[in-house]
């Protein structure tokens, strides 16, 4: 395997902005030549079509972007007010790891997660009974599109009002912003066994809880999954939105919406840290399961 | 039927909509769209009216029904489900509020003191107090407002007041459209532009697109506050900082989309544009971004509905500026449910048109483009 450099006129192109760049600041050529350096390193990978580039070259690409915002702040001298650099960020995290874990445990498992797990169930629960009228599911399916577009997460005022600062608010909360797209979802999905498989299950003489569960429900899966998807990133952000409106004095959206007023700019963004980590492992873990549960669906299939 | 898979797409893709389902409902789209491109039109009626759910079952009974049944019959039914449960709800959330309220004005009330009735469970206190029922629908500051108390409050604050007054709701409906508007504006144009250099170059593509991807599993709705208070420290407030909050929230849904979108085209379409010797600028405008349309409509709903939440969340920590963010907060602070409820509806009443339009759109152009009929 080999690295190709760039061809001359890119190469040249770039050495002039970079000229250019030192000639006005000096800091900001430094810059510039860190990042089309990287970026050709980059490009030189990704053409080279080595079978680990696909890992390499994400990863590389986030490092770059880390480096660059450090030197960027260092170099220019960026307040911590308008832009913490990733080593103070990382210097928070590492220094608050037990704060970082209460709001955590607070804004996730206890809001997020349990009204989640609550909403979703309630979905399919009802989902499953609507089904059993083509009339409902008629009028189900349209009302449901038409609430899951609409900005749900305003409700957060009215259960704070009503549930108090704690975390059910925030479940409650949650619970209502990943109904109607987990409805929608397993509405379409029990739909989606064939006229023909459904009739196999008749000719077995299956009563409707047999072809339901046997059937209907798997076959529902995919369409399930990609409610649960959908609603593992809604169910976080209404969790971290609903604390700005009132909540304990913990909690990653209270953390957030103080140190915005204290303009502790290093501990916002090391709770946005742990929020991006929590969501992505979350919904990686859903996509996991799915992957577990509809092996045969064609997507899955490697 | 020479696609497999075909029959699914169409019945689908045709039958049902799932505005909420990026992922699933960008696939059938590109299904059907894919198949129109494909197959002759007569194959895919056929498929549709062979494929379609239920389509082998008897149901001759329902048949009749077909008409109105099918469109608008059963969604009224719905709405008025929820408009009965929402009235039956008002009552064991409105009752002690009731009854202090008419203890307070000297009406007969039972329990005599304020503790027993507090102690009282809602149902209990109904049944002690059944003439109360009626005014738990009329109360200043209920805990659940009636429908047509948010109703009204929206008729009074939208039509009666004039749309530059504080208090009118138009007003601020206008404050946040305007900004989700300009950053849906930013963030799709940016959006597209990105996408188009991830589909002509590898490099981007694989560095920027697993980002991408993994933005949509993080809540980046959580920086907005503070997007808001450092742009306000370098001095821009007003109408920016909501926008680049609408644009960023909007941007990632779209690049995603039009990736796939771009992308669609499958290798035999490519070949035969290769055969007409067509260059990567004629491939793009003649091919790829025709094909890309229903992936970008699809997208540009779901970045409208997230511009307006980016835009609502960039609202509170303003206070109490302009906006349907600062008029949900001020009416959680002063304990104004009816402001709370019209200003929902408003957001409610705001997204519905935006998507609303987009989907018109989509449409008109899908059919000039004879992609739907």
């Amino acid at each position: 395997m080999s690295l190709t450099l760039p061809n001359r006129t890119v190469l040249l192109a770039g050495m002039a902005l970079i000229v250019l760049g030192g000639v006005l600041d000096w800091r900001l050529g430094l810059v510039l030549a860190v990042w089309l350096g990287l970026w050709a390193l980059n490009a030189a990978i990704s053409e080279s079509g080595a079978a680990w580039a696909r890992y390499v070259v994400p990863v590389l690409f986030g490092l770059a972007l880390i480096l660059l915002w450090e030197l960027a702040v260092t170099l220019f001298n960026v307040p911590l007010v308008i832009l913490p650099a990733p080593s103070a960020i990382a210097a928070k995290i590492a220094g608050t790891t037990d704060l970082l874990w209460q709001d955590f445990v607070q804004t996730f498992v206890m809001g997020a997660l349990s009204g989640y797990a609550l909403g979703c169930a309630a979905a399919v629960l009802v989902a499953v009974l609507v089904d059993r009228s083509t009339f409902l599911q008629r009028g189900v399916l349209p009302v449901g599109n038409f609430m899951a577009a609409l900005p749900i997460v305003g409700t957060a005022p009215i259960f704070v009002m009503w549930y108090g600062f704690g975390w059910q608010s925030k479940a409650a909360v949650v619970f209502t912003m990943v109904f109607f797209p987990m409805l929608v979802n397993t509405v379409a999905g029990l739909k989606e066994a064939s006229a023909m498989q459904k009739d196999l299950m008749r000719t077995y003489a299956a009563g409707y809880w047999q072809t339901l569960i046997r059937l209907r429900l798997p076959a529902a899966m995919p369409f399930i999954f990609n409610g649960l998807k959908i609603s593992s990133t809604l169910a976080l952000i209404g969790a971290i939105v609903a604390e700005f409106f009132g909540s304990p004095i913990v909690g990653m959206g209270f953390r957030i919406s103080t140190s915005v007023g204290q303009l502790a700019l290093d501990m916002v963004w090391a709770e946005i840290a742990v929020a991006a980590l929590a969501g992505s492992l979350f919904y990686g873990a859903v996509a996991l399961v799915e992957r577990w549960v509809t092996f045969w669906h064609p997507s899955q299939r490697r | 039927m020479w696609r497999t898979g075909c029959a699914r797409g169409c019945a689908r893709g045709m039958g049902t909509t799932c505005e909420g389902t990026s992922a699933k409902r960008m696939a059938r789209v590109g299904k059907t769209y894919g198949t129109l491109y494909g197959t002759r039109r007569g194959d895919r009626v056929s498929d549709t009216s062979i494929s379609a759910p239920g389509a082998a079952v008897g149901r001759s009974a329902r048949v009749a029904l077909a008409g109105f049944a099918s469109g608008v019959l059963p969604v009224l039914t719905v709405v008025a489900a929820i408009l009965a449960l929402w009235y039956a709800a008002c009552v064991p959330m409105n009752i002690h509020g009731t009854v202090n309220l008419a203890r307070q004005h000297g009406f007969e009330a039972m329990p005599t003191t304020r503790g027993e009735r507090r102690d009282m469970g809602a149902f209990a206190l109904i049944a002690a107090n059944p003439v109360a029922i009626a005014f738990t629908w009329s109360e200043d500051k209920p805990r659940l407002p009636a429908p047509h108390q948010v109703v009204s409050e929206l008729w009074v604050s939208t039509v009666s007041v004039a749309p530059t007054d504080k208090r009118s709701l138009v007003f601020h409906a206008w404050a946040t459209l305007s900004a989700t508007l300009v950053g849906f504006v930013i963030g799709t144009g940016l959006g597209i532009l990105l996408a188009v250099g991830i589909v002509h170059n590898r490099a981007m593509d694989m560095s920027v697109m697993p980002w991408a991807i993994a933005s949509q599993t993080i809540p980046i709705l959580a920086i907005a506050p503070m997007v808001v208070v450092v742009l306000a420290s370098v001095g821009l407030t007003g109408l920016l900082p909501k926008a680049l909050i609408s644009a960023y929230l909007s941007f990632f849904p779209v690049v995603v989309g039009m990736v796939k979108g771009l992308r669609s085209p499958d290798a035999m379409q490519l070949d035969l544009l290769k055969t007409y010797y067509a260059s990567k600028t004629q491939t793009f405008w003649k091919l790829r971004l025709p094909a890309s349309m229903p992936y970008l409509f699809a997208s540009l709903k779901i970045g409208a509905a997230a511009s307006l939440v980016g835009a609502i969340v960039g609202e509170l920590p303003s206070g109490g500026g302009q906006g349907l963010g600062a008029r949900l907060l001020a009416g959680s602070y002063y304990g104004q449910t009816i402001q709370i409820w019209s200003a929902l509806f408003m957001a409610a009443i705001v997204a519905a048109s935006v998507v609303g339009i987009i989907g018109a759109v989509e449409r008109v152009t899908l059919r000039r483009m004879g992609m739907r009929t």
